[in-house]
């Protein structure tokens, strides 16, 4: 039932973004009623989106959702059932592969080769490329270039696999999941990279898991479950809509009167709970009957609490 | 072309790297062979071997056949049976005519000169006539090395190429190239070029070391060997190709890989000769590549055979290729299904 509430409540799919700059609305890749079947699963089930160019758009989901069978679509790496997908107006051609950038989710490089072979391997696929110093300097390579590419930490190879992504200066670059398993610092600076790609005016597309990864990166984001769009907007938009309440707890003495705090309050021993629209007008309630605001707490619905709603599942379930 | 040399001189640093199984290349192979010397190429010197043209029954005539210490074995094919007078393999030959007792010795083998003597000896009663036949000696090694050789090959090219691919699929390095513009084409050649490059040095290295410490007996052209070599790792690899072409399975491969040479093993003439074998396993044997790489390399070595008369094993090695490799190309994924 929360399922298909979550449908109702949903965004109408194919509904435009970014309706301020023109010039964003020029979509450098549209996708219309993908599906993906397998032998017994129906992995993708018909989905819609389109991208404007220069924007980082985001697949969210769970493991399993169908966020890696369609980036993978898109990338040409998996055949689709059946629907379209055109790259700035056109299916895409044989040299779409010369023109994207790819990072997969998880992948292996040939063994023994160093990080500079690996580079200069990957360099002589193109016709257009980044010169390998750029690249190292753009993706904070310089300390483990004589490294074994097998050998290198989790952060470090993530750092290496999307310089191989970018090592064509590609307009469009896709990441599937690229910080899933690295510690907290490393996904950081993986980020802090990220926006410095999308500073150079590229596409990215990102699937991921961590809520607050897409919080951080996307300006508009699809949540995908059970193969199918469930919700699409930017994060912000996302969360005014679907979640607009936000959260205020501090502490109080169980006499404290509360008939004069709009939205709803629920009272536990030594806490008060109020949920409301409007931060500003209840600290002003607050303040008004001189309540202590010392221990006071503001809490932002994230879009995890979203996944939540929509979906009435955890997203790593 | 430049894609193709990059993922060429990767595979051959990968290879080079891996001190393991290039330390492993080498070592296999001789094992093997210093086995084989040890084995079979001391002869067993209390034994004069007599072959006799005719029936079984007509050696009880000969009283040489009947001491202790002499083997005798009855030959239909005479020309066959000189053959092995000129390469020491018998040590005399007796062709029994009604007025007289043929036979053929090598005077350069010692063996064949003291049986020479015995016979004078046993069977002085009857009209002898001698001839000789000239030849360097044949050992097991000379006969069974062409085969090791080509065995060691085979290894080589199958689980090579195999292995590597279906590794690659497994982990997710063919899915990475996949989504380059390199082609299914380019990747697999360059592959296969690299692997034949080390196939045919590695296998020469050994060739060189055997000839220096067993001097083998050589008798051919070393550039007709080279091309034999070439021409067979060709045939190896791509049906190794063809094994690696969608599995993602080391053990499934492992198993294919191991289906595949453990017949060629047995039935390419590579330990013993399918002379006297039935005809269809004959036919069967001729099915497989190692067949013929074996048997061309054994003509040119111990026969002194040029092109002209192994060109059948090639041409029939570079059918088995481009079947094998049309069928590759068709079966060929990056990615498990």
């Amino acid at each position: 039932m929360l399922y298909l509430r979550a449908l109702q409540n949903a965004q109408p799919i194919g509904k435009p973004l970014f309706t301020a700059n023109p010039h964003l609305m020029t979509p450098i890749l549209d996708v219309r009623n993908l599906s993906k079947h397998y032998k017994t699963v129906e992995a993708v089930k018909g989905i819609s989106f389109s991208i404007p160019a220069g924007i980082c758009f985001g697949l969210l989901g769970p493991n399993g959702a169908g966020k890696s069978t369609t980036i993978e679509m898109i990338e040409g790496i998996k055949t689709p059932s059946s629907g379209e997908i055109h790259y700035k107006g056109r299916n895409r051609g044989a040299d779409f592969a010369q023109q994207c950038g790819i990072q997969f989710q998880s992948t292996a490089l040939p063994d023994f080769l160093l990080v500079r072979e690996v580079l200069a391997l990957f360099h002589s696929f193109y016709e257009k490329t980044l010169g390998i110093n750029e690249l190292v300097s753009l993706c904070d390579l310089g300390e483990f270039l004589n490294h074994e590419a097998n050998k290198l930490s989790g952060g470090q190879k993530q750092r290496l696999l999307l310089a191989l992504a970018l090592i064509n200066d590609p307009e469009i670059v896709f990441l599937d999941e690229p910080t899933t398993g690295l510690d907290p610092q490393s996904r950081r600076r993986f980020w802090h990279l990220v926006d410095n790609i999308k500073k150079q005016g590229k596409t990215v597309i990102l699937t991921t898991h961590y809520m607050d990864e897409a919080e951080s990166l996307c300006d508009d984001l699809v949540i995908i479950d059970h193969g199918e769009i469930i919700a699409r907007g930017s994060p912000r938009q996302l969360l005014q809509e679907h979640l607009p309440h936000r959260q205020i707890s501090l502490d109080a003495n169980d006499d404290f009167d509360v008939s004069a705090i709009s939205g709803d309050v629920t009272r536990s021993p030594g806490m008060l709970t109020i949920e409301t629209l409007s931060v500003e007008r209840t600290l002003q309630e607050l303040q008004s009957l001189n309540a202590d605001l010392s221990s006071l707490r503001v809490y932002n619905p994230t879009l995890e609490d979203l996944f939540l709603k929509l979906t009435g599942h955890a997203l790593r379930e | 072309m430049h894609k193709f040399w990059a993922l060429f001189a990767a595979r051959n640093m990968e290879f080079y790297r891996d001190r393991a199984a290039l330390s492993w290349a080498f070592i296999f192979p001789l094992l093997i062979i210093v086995g084989c010397a040890l084995a079979f190429s001391r002869p067993d010197e209390t034994i004069i071997r007599l072959g006799v043209v005719g029936a079984e029954q007509d050696i009880a005539a000969i009283n040489l056949a009947t001491q202790r210490y002499v083997e005798s074995t009855s030959y239909s094919d005479k020309t066959r049976a000189l053959e092995q007078i000129r390469h020491h393999q018998i040590d005399l030959l007796i062709d029994i005519k009604p007025e007289s007792l043929n036979y053929w010795l090598n005077p350069e083998s010692a063996s064949g000169l003291a049986a020479r003597e015995l016979l004078r000896a046993t069977d002085a009663d009857k009209n002898l006539h001698e001839q000789t036949l000239s030849g360097q000696a044949i050992r097991y090694v000379d006969w069974v090395m062409p085969g090791v050789l080509a065995m060691n090959m085979m290894f080589a090219a199958l689980f090579g190429i195999g292995y590597v691919i279906v590794r690659y699929r497994q982990n997710g390095v063919l899915k990475r190239f996949q989504a380059t513009p390199v082609s299914s084409l380019q990747f697999i050649s360059a592959q296969m070029a690299s692997r034949l490059v080390i196939v045919v040095l590695v296998n020469s290295l050994i060739f060189l070391g055997c000839d220096y410490f067993l001097d083998l007996l050589m008798l051919g052209s070393y550039s007709l060997l080279l091309l034999i070599a070439l021409i067979g790792s060709l045939s190896l690899l791509s049906l190794g190709l063809v094994i690696a072409s969608r599995t993602a399975s080391e053990e499934l491969a492992g198993g294919l890989l191991n289906t595949l040479t453990w017949p060629m093993m047995f039935f390419s003439e590579i330990w013993f000769s399918l002379e006297n074998a039935p005809h269809w396993m004959q036919q069967f044997a001729n099915l497989m590549p190692l067949t013929h790489i074996v048997n061309a390399a054994r003509a040119v070595m111990i026969e002194g055979a040029t092109l002209s008369d192994v060109n059948h094993h090639l041409v029939a090695l570079l059918a088995i290729t481009v079947v094998m490799l049309l069928l590759a190309a068709r079966l060929f994924r990056w990615q498990r299904d």
